[in-house]
């Protein structure tokens, strides 16, 4: 027994969600560094080490606090607290739907964020975030969809208990979610509404204005988010957990790869992309999947 | 609690207002109007609460001598005919002189030669969904009509050009009301049928209330429509006469058999038309011309949900068959197209007037599906979209006449100009499309009902709510925007909007945390009656979704009175304008020229615009009409 299968056993909901708050932020700022430290190496330089995302953050709770205007670290707190509210219901086997939904609240609370400043930056960063989420939120729609065709349950727990590898059924969802997955890990060629200064033309996109601890609770808000989009991938392969955290190991680097070696797309094309990609795997196999079940 | 208390009090929702209404016609001083339309709405809320407490649940049906209401309907219905022929006339649109010609031609057919015997037992009825009906009409109704009060005043005093009609206003907002109960506690077909045109007319008069060339246009669109819908409503009556042998409704549904498909396909039809459905969705947008109390009453709470309820109570005839299917694959396409368009549009009232259509089209599509959840989440939907969709009319009403504008481009900073206001809109925005808001609840138990009928309108729903959410929180985004120094607009907006602007707010939220409840008492029931079996949502679900609400209602107000007052520690700089500051809202441009930044939305026109859509979705919605309609020849 893994200590992923001791996990998904566990009787209690509380602990589970303790479980993730506690640990995720660790795996997620882990994961960043190791992405930095592997994206280094591909570009021919010896990176930051691995524990630099922690001592980076660190260092933005001591920063002064410098603002715009008021209010404008109100809905990033928000964010904050929903994003880890999402993750909690996931990694505590809710409804995926549900799951979905409350993603949807905090990304909602980001974009806001973004508006809120009157700063232009901020502003065509919040517009293309908006633009981000229109383009992938059918696919992540779709991915539950799914799911729940094959399994007939939108509970996570159930879904990750299930005997049969998912990734069997549901090849043409797995595709587009690995789609959408680069745009919300913000990864090239998708990370348009922001990226670290001087990647892009938008100085740093939507969080522009944000600093200091606000900016701190941004990314530690965005390691809760990408643990659980890898948990996501986990499902697919949840039949086996040694698969599962294998196949999320393995995503994880190919995203990287991805992240060094494209340019980034103009809105146009992002948004494009995904709604084809959305329809042609996704849709395609949702739709195959309906005619192949049926009695 | 008998029977006849019961009847009485629905009698008392369909004429009191119609009395009143004619009481406001002639009363010449305006201070005793207002308190006589103030007591009627007192007592209509009251009246629509006291059914609810009546209602035994089950569905019950009521016999009245029928020989006088029948000719006083006959009298009225022939002068609004004559009416109509005559605006026709006059303003030479004769294809509304053609509708009405023939569907005068076909019920007098119909009432002498075809089937002038038929006996009505039941007349009236009332049944849990009517009861909600009901009490959408009466409670949410009475409180724009008190908002009319204080917006026709300003309306006025702007629009000086328009002549000062408001006796006739107020006569044809109370009038509607009547109709609009009439339809949905009316059992027999021709009462149906009659209160339907009733509510035809009022929505023509109130479109054309400013009275200029546009208003008239927008006019005659939504009448010409809605008489052909109307003339298929005739059809479909004289049909179920003449074939099924009888004129009401719940026994031509449950005992019709094959000869009710070819009426409930007709009536389907008309509630098309009605609730501006694609290929009819023209109509809806170019109504926005009217007051904007009439557009939160007639085109987005009430009177469009009177073309989905009737495609709700006749879709079980039409179960299994072709035209079933061609329904739901209309609801879905109209729902994806209004949505996709709705990104393009910067007028605050047709983004409102798509997403209306749009999320009307997502009840036909579940009462087209017709499987207990489908309904369960179409009942859902009218309920939520009511409240939520007339708070932003009304919003959106305030701050037109404040900016003098309906464009949503104008309301940057709305929130330090119209705090309370934004507030409200905000509510409603989140009302529309986000957790753990009611439009959301509906959409998620839509989309459970979408999957285990046909994926692909599940695939539809995930592309449509993408839509909504983009054109939703920009718009948001626009009104929470923050600068300082800027004077408050909204010292001077009378009491009555600001009474109707707090209750529709309170109840936004209330909607959903009684949301538990109201299914089970309400629609459950109602669902269980027909189907045998009702879903309802997981426990387990509903204490999350209320712990998001609980969340966002402490949290909300706790974080803004601590930024407001508490948080003091912090320094504030200019906005960065990639370092060629002048102050915080200008920068010196390249040839040294002072410029401001000044921040507009996207709306992606390229790819979302409204002549193609339209366009498209109108080729394919003819399609699919006329294949539904196939089933009358098959």
């Amino acid at each position: 027994m893994t200590p992923i299968d001791y996990y998904i056993h566990l009787d209690s909901i509380y602990l589970k969600a303790a479980i993730y708050i506690v640990l995720a932020p660790l795996l997620g700022g882990l994961l960043a560094g190791v992405d930095r430290k592997l994206s280094a190496r591909m570009q021919g330089r010896i990176g930051p080490p691995v524990l630099q995302p922690f001592y980076d953050v660190l260092k933005l709770f001591q920063k002064e606090k410098i603002i715009v205007n008021k209010f404008q670290n109100f809905n990033v707190i928000l964010f904050f607290v929903f994003m880890v509210f999402t993750g909690s219901l996931f990694f505590l086997g809710g409804d995926l739907l549900l799951v979905i939904f409350a993603l949807t609240l905090a990304g909602v609370f980001f974009a806001l964020a973004g508006f809120s400043v009157n700063s232009p930056y901020c502003h065509v960063g919040a517009e293309r975030e908006l633009i981000q989420m229109m383009s992938y939120d059918p696919m992540i729609i779709l991915v539950a969809v799914g799911m729940y065709q094959v399994t007939g349950t939108f509970r996570v727990d159930a879904i990750a208990l299930y005997d049969e590898p998912l990734i069997l059924y549901l090849p043409g969802v797995f595709l587009g979610y690995l789609h959408v997955l680069t745009i919300k890990l913000r990864k090239s060629p998708f990370d348009l509404s922001m990226s670290a200064h001087a990647h892009q033309e938008l100085v740093s996109g939507l969080k522009t204005e944000f600093s200091g601890t606000t900016l701190a609770m941004i990314e530690i808000g965005h390691w809760y988010e990408n643990v659980l989009l890898l948990g996501i991938i986990y499902l697919f392969f949840s039949f086996n957990s040694i698969v599962g955290v294998a196949a999320m190991l393995l995503l994880y680097f190919f995203e990287i790869v991805i992240d060094n070696t494209y340019a980034r797309f103009k809105w146009e094309l992002t948004f494009k992309s995904t709604w084809v990609v959305t329809a042609l795997f996704g849709a395609a196999n949702i739709i195959i999947l309906y005619f192949a079940m049926r009695p | 609690m008998g029977l006849e208390g019961h009847v009485e009090t629905i009698l008392f929702l369909i004429l009191f207002p119609a009395g009143i209404s004619l009481l406001l016609l002639s009363i010449p001083v305006k201070s005793v109007r207002r308190l006589i339309a103030v007591i009627a709405n007192i007592a209509l809320i009251a009246g629509t609460i006291h059914l609810l407490y009546e209602s035994s649940g089950a569905t019950v049906r009521f016999e009245l001598e029928s020989v006088w209401i029948e000719r006083a309907m006959l009298v009225l219905e022939a002068a609004l005919s004559v009416y109509i022929l005559y605006m026709g006339v006059r303003f030479r649109r004769y294809l509304v002189v053609l509708f009405t010609l023939l569907q005068l031609g076909l019920l007098i057919h119909f009432e002498t030669v075809a089937a002038p015997g038929i006996h009505v037992v039941h007349s009236l009825f009332a049944d849990n969904f009517s009861i909600i009906l009901a009490l959408i009409i009466g409670i949410i109704g009475s409180f724009i009509c008190l908002y009319a009060i204080g917006y026709i005043e300003e309306y006025h005093e702007r629009h000086k050009e328009s002549e000062d009609n408001r006796r006739v206003f107020f006569f044809l907002m109370y009038l509607f009301l009547s109709a609009m109960f009439g339809i949905v506690f009316s059992n027999n077909l021709k009462w149906i049928y009659f209160f339907w045109e009733v509510t035809t007319v009022c929505s023509f008069l109130l479109i054309k209330y400013h009275e200029d060339e546009e208003s008239i246009d927008s006019a005659f669109s939504a009448l010409t429509m809605n008489l052909l819908g109307g003339l298929a409503f005739a059809a479909g009556i004289s049909y179920a006469g003449m074939y099924a042998g009888t004129l009401e409704l719940d026994r031509l549904i449950a005992d019709g058999g094959a000869y009710a498909v070819i009426p409930a396909a007709l009536i389907a039809f008309a509630g098309l038309a009605k609730s501006a459905q694609l290929p009819f969705s023209s109509w809806l947008t170019k109504a926005m011309v009217a007051p904007t109390p009439v557009s939160a009453l007639l085109h987005s709470s009430t009177m469009v949900k009177a073309g989905v309820y009737i495609i709700i109570k006749v879709a079980p005839a039409l179960k299994g068959t072709l035209a079933a299917a061609m329904l739901s694959y209309l609801g879905g396409l109209t729902f994806l197209v209004t949505s996709l368009i709705a990104i393009s549009q910067s007028n605050a009232k047709k983004v409102l007037a798509y997403s209306t259509i749009g999320n009307l089209g997502l009840v036909v599509a579940c009462a087209g599906i017709g499987t207990n959840e489908a309904v369960w989440s179409a009942i859902l939907l009218i309920v939520f979209h009511a409240v939520a969709k007339s708070l932003m009319f009304l919003c959106v009403g305030i701050t037109e006449h404040k900016l003098s504008s309906k464009e949503i481009e104008n309301m940057d900073f709305l929130i330090m100009e119209m705090p309370k206001v934004s507030a409200a809109m905000i509510i409603g925005i989140s009302g529309m499309f986000l957790a753990p808001f009611g439009m959301l609840i509906s959409k998620w138990a839509t989309l459970k009902a979408f999957i285990d009928f046909n994926p692909v309108m599940a695939i539809i729903l995930a592309y449509g709510s993408a839509a909504t959410l983009f054109f939703w929180t920009k718009w948001m985004g626009k009104i929470i925007t923050i600068k300082y120094g800027l004077k408050n607009l909204e010292k001077v907006v009378s009491p009555w909007e600001w009474t109707t602007l707090a209750v529709l707010s309170f109840m936004t939220i209330g909607v959903c945390i009684v949301f538990p409840v109201l299914s089970s008492a309400l629609i459950e029931p109602y669902i269980t009656e027909i189907f045998g079996a009702s879903p309802s949502m997981d426990r387990f679900n509903i204490i999350i979704i209320m712990i998001i609400m609980l969340g966002l209602l402490t949290m909300l107000p706790v974080a803004l009175m601590y930024y407001a007052w508490l948080d003091k520690d912090y320094k504030r700089v200019g906005t960065y304008l990639g370092g060629a500051n002048v102050d915080n809202a200008r920068f010196l441009g390249s040839t040294g020229a002072q410029r401001t930044a000044d921040i507009r939305n996207y709306y992606l026109e390229n790819f979302f615009s409204e002549k193609r859509l339209f366009d498209y979705g109108w080729v394919a919605a003819v399609f699919l009409v006329i294949l539904m309609l196939g089933v009358v020849i098959t």
